[in-house]
């Protein structure tokens, strides 16, 4: 590991500044009074925001395509989630895909 | 800790379950991870408590480990982690009162957490299954990590058993029942879509709250509802 102090300093600043965002959302919301429709619009964004990330985790890795397995067992867990079978088959469903194909060979 | 098992169905404790049991073995592949990039022990224990944000801690291990400096990968990891400012817009007050509530529970905010809170009817429940998870992530992902530390060479590829595969169908299996709502789909698959378009030439944890514009396609149209 390079110069102990400074990778000290890079894992307290890390620390640090996303205790900051995590303690400020709450205490801006706590505040401010939104109007209903705000009220919801800030719970739309947080859906958007998980759906993005599910979205990019699932498809991409670094800046580029993460291959098929991955999101072909997302795929597969995303279409029994729709059609309400229980969170357990999902997960397992998603994972068991994505470690078949890769089995048979695909990335 | 009991008032969270009588207010949660025993279905949702249990899912919260699974949903740490993944953290854990996230965690132990970023423990293996690390020490194998040249990190000691202390490195991903301290992270994984102190930080508690696996995409940013991942990300910091590999620019350091590349050669990059570590106040930029610290700056990158924060990028990736903006998001919990707007998640923390979004959820009620499933903290609670007093000083050292806020404080611990604004730390246990992560996407499991803020997922399972969504997907719960009534503050009550959001609160308990806030809680649940946040704090099952507190101990499952420092566990995972120094584990993995430990242990690490003896962990193969752990993309063999599709682990990868279960971050993102967690979230999806959380969101879908908001996703039934027409206008939400709409801007969920508009901010996913911007992310995507936006990943190749953008800096890790940027296409994500790009995707924040998604939300746009809500307001526009209100008649829908």
């Amino acid at each position: 590991m390079k110069d102990t102090t400074l990778v000290v300093a890079g894992m307290l600043t890390l620390s640090a500044g996303t205790f900051a965002f995590r303690f400020s959302g709450p205490v801006l919301r706590q505040r401010i009074t939104f109007p209903p429709r705000a009220g919801k619009l800030l719970e739309a964004g947080a859906v958007v925001l998980l759906a993005a990330l599910a979205a990019t985790t699932a498809l991409t890795e670094g800046h580029g395509f993460a291959g098929p397995a991955r999101p072909a067992g997302v795929l597969a867990g995303g279409v029994l989630a729709w059609r309400k079978a229980p969170f357990l088959v999902v997960v397992l469903a998603a994972a068991a895909t994505t470690a078949v194909l890769r089995l048979l060979g695909v990335p | 800790m009991s008032s969270i098992y009588r207010t949660l169905a025993g279905g949702t404790l249990r899912d919260i379950a699974l949903a740490c049991l993944a953290v854990w073995f996230i965690g132990l592949s970023y423990g293996a991870i690390a020490v194998a990039s040249g990190f000691p022990l202390w490195v991903p224990a301290a992270q994984s408590v102190l930080v508690l944000a696996g995409a940013s801690e991942f990300l910091f291990i590999g620019i350091v480990a590349a050669g990059g400096s570590p106040l930029a990968a610290a700056a990158a990891g924060l990028l990736v982690n903006a998001r919990h400012l707007p998640y923390g817009l979004a959820l009620p007050d499933v903290t609670g009162p007093g000083l050292a509530r806020r404080l611990l529970g604004s730390h246990v905010m992560n996407d499991e957490s803020v997922v399972f809170t969504l997907a719960q009817e009534g503050l009550p429940r959001k609160r308990a299954a806030y809680w649940a998870c946040g704090l099952g992530v507190l101990l499952c992902w420092p566990a995972g990590a120094v584990l993995g530390a430990l242990i690490g060479g003896m962990i193969g590829n752990t993309g063999a058993f599709g682990l990868d595969a279960m971050f993102p169908a967690v979230i999806l299996a959380l969101i879908v029942p908001a996703l039934r709502d027409r206008v939400m789909l709409r801007a969920a698959l508009t901010g996913a879509a911007i992310a995507l378009a936006a990943t190749p030439f953008l800096p890790a944890g940027l296409p994500v709250l790009l995707a924040l514009a998604g939300v746009l396609a809500v307001i526009k149209k209100p008649a829908d509802q």
